[in-house]
């Protein structure tokens, strides 16, 4: 008798604690939820003056004239679009064979383990450093090449700013091409190499068709970090408020225009404007993560 | 696991009182004299770091500066989370009136923005105002242009294009730049005018001071703008500019305190750029302090009103000493004097600080 009421108190304990853990688990599940939704939320509230007083001009104009008043982003959407672009360009080739080298032809042993650490470690490293290694390192090698294909010699723009972002992206293409391949079944694998397939023919007709999904959300993933990269761009695109006409043209991103001017912006419509461009640049890379994220699933299931 | 639970108890408690003792600083700042608060322009930062430490060291008042930026210090002051703010523009009236109460303008030191240049040889340069106006707006591009070479006979100059090289970021050496060059091209003055940032019509943005001095040394046939003290550290040459009295005018820190010995008007809010003084160096700004004249607002003390007004006056006064080993243009005599004056105004309830 006594044995059972202790054995229903020890379990009315446990249920209790298995309550509150569950309570605290959903808790900051939804206070992030709240957070994102909170964030949205003052970009737009603070974004209203400039959305009322400029309206869609601010999407289609390509003047940004702090002076006289007049705020239209598309250079800074065209800049940001251009640079990711390319930078991705560059990039998934680079991705692409890393992730295949590590996924499939050596998933084990010390060199494989080097290799898989050095491109994370890509990813750990400071924004700002890769704009110094650009400013020193990349900007004097493009000066040549410009010099030499009779372009301005000026070092600085959209294709020095898409080369450096290009090596800042590849760990997080990488490392998702590299997971993917190596969930690729061996069975389909097997059956291939038994019907006497060599191994390019197996990466090229086994592996690509099976990762298809996987790898276009290794390349929207890094797609989003691009689209959000603020200092090293800032420090090597030129930072000119025009549409950019070549290759080699400078220009500008939404956010490094941010990061210029948001300290000194006086003035309410201004400011707002910049809060504006923050709110364009937060939809453009919801919209893009959520392409991603449903790539992800239907790979999933 | 009891004994668990405690211990995290005691430590989200801990977290909690450190919450609070930090949020309850601002506001027991606030009725202490012995610490005040300041936030604004970053062109004299390294300046007033040296000035307050020497404050603290003398006076035992320590006072917290953040170089936040003229625009935020301007904001910090508006919401009155501060006792003085700082800002390289003087208040436009607009801005004025959108504050709360009357601001008083004191300058502490003078700035100046120097032409700096890369031409293979490094010849010495010599710049008159429609030149400078006519390079920063993309119509003289070849440094051997004959405007160029008329000016400077004597200097090799080569047969290459020049890159204009400004501020990407907003600034005060922007705007005094633009202030310069507005007063002196009609052109300029219609567009791109004069602010902290611009739309500019040619050349390439660099961020901050060091980000254009940089971007100068590496790139041969460009030229920019920047703070003197980057000029004399990086060692990169600059030009040197015809003033408005017709004498070319190299910039020192004499020429640049040189360039306020004008008459200045009540308020001190004046724009020095294109002085009349015959040997000042024309592209000049003072840097503000700007504190309120009413200083009995929210919760303040008298205490706590009259440390505020005793320090801007040992600034403009015994701080003065710590400018030029900075490479800060200390202010002249006459405008130390304007100055004083102008802080006699600041009250608390009707009564003098000082």
């Amino acid at each position: 008798m006594q044995l059972q009421v202790q054995q229903t108190r020890i379990i009315r304990r446990l249920k209790i604690r298995e309550a509150l853990f569950h309570k605290t688990l959903s808790l900051s599940a939804i206070i992030l939820i709240i957070l994102l939704f909170c964030m949205f939320l003052t970009l737009l509230v603070s974004s209203l003056p400039s959305i009322k007083a400029l309206g869609l001009k601010f999407i289609y104009g390509n003047t940004w004239d702090p002076v006289s008043g007049e705020f239209g982003a598309l250079s800074f959407l065209v800049g940001t679009l251009l640079t990711s672009l390319l930078a991705l360009l560059i990039s998934t080739p680079f991705s692409l064979t890393i992730g295949l080298f590590l996924g499939e032809y050596y998933p084990k042993g010390w060199f494989s383990a080097l290799l898989k650490n050095a491109v994370e470690l890509l990813a750990g490293i400071p924004s700002v450093i890769y704009g110094f290694w650009g400013i020193y390192f990349i900007v004097p090698i493009v000066r040549s090449l410009e010099m030499k294909l009779g372009a301005p010699p000026i070092g600085v723009g959209i294709f020095t700013a898409s080369l450096v972002l290009s090596i800042m992206i590849i760990p997080f293409s990488a490392s998702l091409i590299r997971l993917v391949i190596s969930m690729v079944p061996v069975t389909l694998k097997e059956a291939a190499y038994s019907l006497g397939a060599t191994r390019f023919e197996v990466i090229r007709y086994i592996i690509i068709p099976y990762i298809r999904s996987g790898l276009s959300a290794g390349i929207l993933l890094a797609l989003g970090r691009a689209l959000g990269e603020t200092m090293a761009v800032t420090m090597l695109i030129g930072n000119t408020q025009a549409l950019p006409h070549s290759l080699f043209a400078t220009g500008d991103t939404m956010a490094s225009v941010i990061a210029n001017q948001f300290t000194e912006a006086t003035g309410k419509v201004y400011f707002s404007a910049l809060i504006e461009i923050g709110l364009f640049l937060f939809v453009v890379t919801t919209i893009i993560n959520i392409i991603g994220r449903n790539i992800i699933k239907r790979f999933e299931s | 696991m009891m004994k668990i639970n405690r211990k995290i108890a005691l430590g989200f408690a801990g977290l909690l009182a450190l919450l609070a003792f930090y949020v309850n600083q601002p506001v027991s700042a606030q009725g202490s004299s012995k610490e005040l608060i300041g936030a604004g322009a970053t062109f004299p930062y390294p300046l007033y770091s040296k000035m307050f430490d020497a404050y603290h060291k003398g006076k035992g008042v320590q006072v917290n500066y953040q170089s936040i930026g003229s625009g935020g210090g301007i904001k910090q002051l508006e919401n009155k989370t501060v006792d003085f703010g700082a800002s390289d523009a003087p208040l436009s009236d607009e801005e004025l009136k959108a504050m709360p109460g009357q601001v008083i303008h004191i300058p502490t030191c003078l700035g100046a923005v120097m032409i700096t240049y890369n031409i293979p040889g490094n010849p010495k340069l010599k710049l008159t105002s429609d030149v400078i106006a006519d390079i920063f707006l993309g119509k003289i591009t070849k440094w051997n242009d004959k405007r160029l070479t008329s000016l400077n006979p004597t200097a090799k100059l080569p047969d290459l294009a020049i890159t204009v090289i400004h501020r990407s970021d907003g600034s005060g050496t922007t705007y005094v730049f633009s202030d310069y060059l507005s007063k002196v091209s009609n052109i300029w003055k219609t567009k791109p005018g004069t602010g902290k940032a611009l739309d500019w019509p040619a050349g390439i943005g660099a961020k901050g001071n060091e980000g254009v001095g940089g971007m100068v040394k590496q790139t041969p046939g460009s030229i920019g703008y920047v703070e003197l003290a980057y000029v004399i550290q990086n060692n990169i040459s600059a030009a040197t500019v015809k003033n408005k009295s017709g004498n070319f005018i190299e910039a020192s820190l004499k020429s640049i305190s040189a360039s306020a010995a004008v008459k200045l008007p009540a308020d001190l809010r004046v724009s020095l750029t294109n002085t009349d003084a015959k040997d000042g160096y024309p592209i000049t700004s003072f840097t503000y302090i700007l504190l309120y004249e009413k200083q009995n607002y929210g919760d303040r003390t008298m205490e706590k009103a009259k440390g505020t007004v005793e320090l801007v006056t040992w600034m403009i006064t015994k701080g003065q000493q710590f400018a030029e080993p900075l490479l800060y243009a200390p202010l002249p005599k006459e405008a130390a004097a304007a100055a004083n004056s102008r802080l006699k105004l600041v009250n608390f309830n009707g009564k003098p600080l000082m």
